[in-house]
């Protein structure tokens, strides 16, 4: 037991990891320059978005999103209370730093925030319907960046008699740096509307514990839910295709294989070649869908592995084959969500309450489509594209003997990656050897085994001096720390022994047993009625979702993405534990309570 | 008028002939909550004793004597009183009545020696005023015709404790004019017991239900001799929201002599839970069935126990009007920040989260 988190200047370096820090850009990395600082303050470790050690590629998606956050906070908006959060990269994993406003300075930006903010409850509808234009369109911009081995000769219409004055070379670094503006042109959007969702929603939440002080979170989280929201729509799409199958008699093609020998049986009948032309309408965009939280690249995306959604289809078939059905109660959602409106505004003591409910209700139900639905077109939908171009790109230095396999791209920084580029432009332009092949492959072994190393370590889940109380509302919602969580792990915890607590993220009591997986590689080992214990889980895996009796996570928040889709499929949830994967193992009886936000080892 | 009724067969309109408790016992086991069968002798049958006996003034006399005198002397003189009332003479048409109201109660039940409660309902008591919570007397394990009778007429004697005198004198209710009606219900024998609340009684919240349990007898509870189990259930969700489960010294439970024994709990009971969480929501809903039919927020006494012939359930032994709450006006929940949705989102952002998500509301 004690007082405060190791400080980031005397974590150790793991056997094997030594050098991890080239792998980082140097602002990301504590240092002797500001150490007074990084000593004062309170990091926690963000393993909702990277679980594990960062690639060094993948660092940048960390770093666009967290500059873009803090930059909306500090200077787009000026929220009263939170400037951005810091960022530090330590033996790989990622740790946060709220940034505080000094007290002094928080009523000058009030009426600043009012203007600004205000605007934009204001004008919601349209500047969210704008919004999704633009991602739109960004996502479109993605999907033309053309990363393709130079050619021994140009084009003679295309390059040179069309006047252009551009070759392909010219071509293929301004794509890449195309790739890395959209990326982050993508994160300056992503929190264009969020923070304002949140602060909207928290209004709400925060009236509603005035009102009922003992309400559970996830009464409120359900008032406020939306009922057709884009983030569940990959999954209405595999039950589309499994009716579809089912109705067309294709069951018994689609019931074994891998997914390469099932579309080939698929492509022998007209039956089977029109469900592949189902499939594909429903995989573009909806299976743009990452099996993790679609920040590291090493998470597998259904539209690229179609024996994902192609398992999912098949336990599908298998519910409506036993005469199950697969539709969603939209109207007794719906009905289930007023039902929870009506009566708890019947506890209000008058009139003027219930106004004040009703108006805060309808702006938290304005803003939550974006908070729901965003998820899927940035970090699932976009993100997938930004993979996908990555590794063509790496394909391209790959062939070129620069390394072995195209994904080795993201063994490299960003900045590298730009070096690398020019490296065999120039020695296509010569033409003469390029330097690479005889540089990267040590670097990218090296790199390798450095992460290697990093991944078998435990990281501290914070660092520095915890904060006296979190009230940090941004903090709390989506990182689930809270000053409870900080007392749990620095062991002052008073839980009783065996029972873990957690927020109460989806209701439901359920007991079954444990399950312990690490990553979505390991979700075929999950059994009917286990439950499923994990570092955290991704919407996409909601598929299993039926099937299991409860999940409990180490990380995240009521209103973490995974949190959202367990409420919308009635599963019990336990989330932000802080030890669940550490404390549990597989078998082990468990009673999950997901109004009470506890689970506890029966045995 | 009939001698006695069933229990069954009053309601909330007879409250000032029967009794409050009387009455809403009735009008609980008429709305078809599960409230242990019995009868009722109403007040008119203590008027008419009186009257029969002749000692109609004196006694009043007797008490308003005592205003201005000593504590020893008031206890002692209400002794005098309550020695005479509890030998009041009673006509043979009501002792009749009574004997065949309790033997029909019997047969009803299989047991010839039924055991009953025999409790004080008097005329004024349980209305949202006043709760009279405790100032009457309650006998509790008594069997046969005869003392049946006994105890009804000590429950009218009970109007003359020091403490009811103290009570009526404090809230400003006279002497003159006391009526009591007795309920004769059969006991049940709980596995836990307790109390419950249609509010929060910590902070006023309508929209939950609190629940306190130990195990055995509900004296345990209502006497504070234990700290019971603590519950909030969700009028909403139906769901258990909050569970408190406290290390329960002692019960009362029933001896072979038909004696309620304060005893310790053993060691594998102590911090057990005295309710599954489905018992606590079916208690919940009992209370919630009793705040509905009443129409206002209720304060509860149940038991878990075999009920007839089936397995242990709710039952419902006494339902009155919440007093505290009730009578404070509504708490305000709107504030100025509140009118402008702009300024109640900047006093979210600034003031912290004061209830923090995941947190257990305060008790």
């Amino acid at each position: 037991m004690s007082d405060r988190f190791p400080s980031p200047f005397e974590v150790e370096t793991p056997e094997g990891a030594q050098g991890w820090a080239d792998l980082y850009a140097y602002p990301t990395l504590f240092s002797e320059g500001r150490r007074e600082h990084e000593e004062a303050v309170f990091w926690f470790q963000d393993g909702v978005h990277w679980p594990g050690p960062l690639a060094p590629w993948d660092a940048t998606l960390a770093e666009y999103a967290m500059a873009s956050l803090s930059q909306y906070n500090s200077r787009h908006l000026l929220v009263p209370s939170s400037n951005g959060i810091e960022l530090r990269i330590l033996n790989g994993y990622v740790y946060l730093s709220p940034v505080p406003v000094p007290d002094e300075e928080v009523a000058e930006r009030i009426p600043q925030f009012v203007d600004r903010a205000g605007h934009y409850f204001a004008n919601w509808d349209d500047l969210y319907a704008g919004w999704m234009e633009k991602v739109r369109a960004l996502i479109a911009g993605l999907e033309a960046l053309d990363f393709a081995p130079l050619p021994a000769v140009e084009d003679a219409d295309a390059v040179v008699k069309s006047g252009s004055g551009v070759g392909s070379g010219f071509r293929l670094l301004s794509a890449y740096r195309e790739l890395l503006e959209l990326a982050h042109l993508l994160w300056q959007y992503h929190f264009e509307f969020l923070n304002l969702g949140y602060a909207a929603y928290l209004d709400f939440f925060g009236f509603c514990k005035r009102a009922w002080p003992s309400i559970p979170d996830l009464a409120v989280a359900t008032m406020v839910a939306g009922v057709e929201v884009d983030l569940f729509r990959p999954d209405e799409e595999l039950k589309r295709l499994a009716r579809i199958a089912v109705d067309a008699g294709l069951a018994p093609v689609l019931a074994s294989g891998s997914a390469d020998e099932v579309f080939a049986r698929l492509r022998s009948d007209a039956a089977g070649r029109a469900w592949i032309v189902e499939y594909e309408r429903s995989s573009q965009p909806w299976f743009n869908f990452s099996t993790g939280a679609g920040f590291s690249h090493t998470d597998r995306i259904w539209i690229e592995c179609p024996d994902v959604p192609l398992g999912f289809i098949r336990s599908y078939i298998a519910t409506l084959e036993s005469g199950g059905s697969l539709d969603r109660q939209v109207e007794a959602i719906c009905a289930e969500r007023e039902r929870l409106v009506a009566e708890y505004s019947q506890y209000l003591p008058d009139e003027a309450a219930r106004t004040v409910f009703l108006a805060k209700l309808d702006l938290a139900r304005t803003v939550f489509p974006y908070v729901e639905n965003h998820n899927f077109y940035v970090e699932h939908w976009s993100h997938a594209v930004i993979w996908r171009k990555m590794r063509a790109l790496g394909g391209v230095l790959a062939d070129a003997g620069f390394w072995t396999s195209a994904d080795d791209v993201f063994y490299l920084k960003r900045t590298e990656v730009e070096d690398a580029l020019w490296d065999y432009y120039v020695s296509w332009s010569s033409p003469a050897t390029a330097a690479g092949p005889r540089h990267w492959p040590a670097i990218v072994e090296r790199r390798a085994a450095i992460l290697d190393a990093l991944r078998a370590w435990t990281p501290s889940p914070a660092l520095g001096s915890p904060p006296e109380v979190v009230t940090e509302p941004f903090t709390i919602m989506l990182w689930g720390i809270t000053s409870d969580s900080i007392a749990a792990w620095l062991g002052r915890s008073d839980a009783e022994d065996g029972v873990l607590t957690g927020f109460a993220a989806s209701p439901g009591i359920a007991e079954g047993r444990a399950r312990v997986i690490h990553s979505a590689d390991q979700m075929g080992e999950v059994a009917d009625g286990e439950i499923l214990v994990a570092p955290l889980t991704a919407p996409s895996w909601a598929p299993i979702f039926g099937r299991i009796a409860a999940t409990v996570t180490d990380t995240g928040g009521i209103m973490s993405h995974a949190a959202i889709v367990c409420r919308e499929y009635g599963l019990p949830a336990v989330t932000g534990t802080g030890v669940a994967t550490s404390t549990i193992t597989t078998g082990m009886l468990l009673r999950v309570d997901g109004a009470r936000g506890t689970v506890t080892i029966l045995g | 008028m009939a001698t006695t009724r069933r229990l069954a067969d009053v309601g909330a309109q007879d409250a000032a002939t029967v009794g409050g408790k009387a009455a809403s016992l009735g009008e609980m086991l008429g709305a078809g909550l599960p409230v242990p069968p019995g009868f009722v002798i109403p007040a008119s049958v203590y008027a008419e004793c009186r009257l029969m006996w002749g000692h109609g003034p004196d006694l009043e006399d007797m008490v308003a004597s005592l205003r201005g005198s000593g504590l020893a002397e008031v206890e002692r003189a209400c002794g005098d009183v309550r020695a005479m009332v509890a030998s009041i003479p009673i006509p043979a048409h009501i002792e009749q009545a009574v004997h065949s109201a309790y033997s029909a109660l019997c047969s009803g039940a299989g047991d010839p020696r039924l055991a009953v409660a025999v409790r004080s309902s008097s005329v004024g008591e349980d209305s949202a005023g006043a709760s009279f919570a405790g100032e009457h007397d309650t006998f509790l394990w008594v069997r046969g015709p005869g003392e049946v009778v006994d105890a009804m007429r000590r429950c009218w004697a009970s109007l003359y404790t020091a403490r009811a005198i103290t009570y009526r004198s404090e809230m400003g209710l006279g002497d003159r004019g006391l009526s009591m009606g007795v309920v004769v219900q059969a006991m049940v024998v709980p596995t836990s017991a307790g109390v419950a609340f249609t509010l929060n009684p910590s902070n006023g919240d309508r929209s939950v239900v609190a629940i306190d349990s130990s195990w055995g007898f509900g004296e345990a509870v209502v006497s504070g001799e234990t700290t019971p189990d603590h519950f909030l259930v969700d009028k909403v969700l139906d769901a258990v929201t909050s569970r408190t489960v406290s290390d329960k010294v002692h019960e009362f439970r029933l001896d072979d002599d038909d004696r309620i024994v304060r005893s310790e709990v053993p060691e594998d009971r102590r911090t057990a839970a005295s309710l599954t969480d489905a018992q606590v929501v079916d208690v919940a809903r009992v209370a919630r069935a009793a705040e509905r039919h009443a129409a206002c927020p209720q304060d509860v006494e149940w038991a878990i126990a075999p009920f007839g012939a089936g397995e242990p359930q709710v039952v419902l032994l006494q339902a009155r009007p919440e007093t505290v709450w009730s009578r404070l006006p509504a708490r305000s929940l709107v504030d100025e920040s509140d009118a402008d949705p702009m300024s109640s989102i900047v006093s979210t952002l600034i003031a912290p989260l004061h209830a923090q998500p995941g947190d257990t509301p305060e008790q």
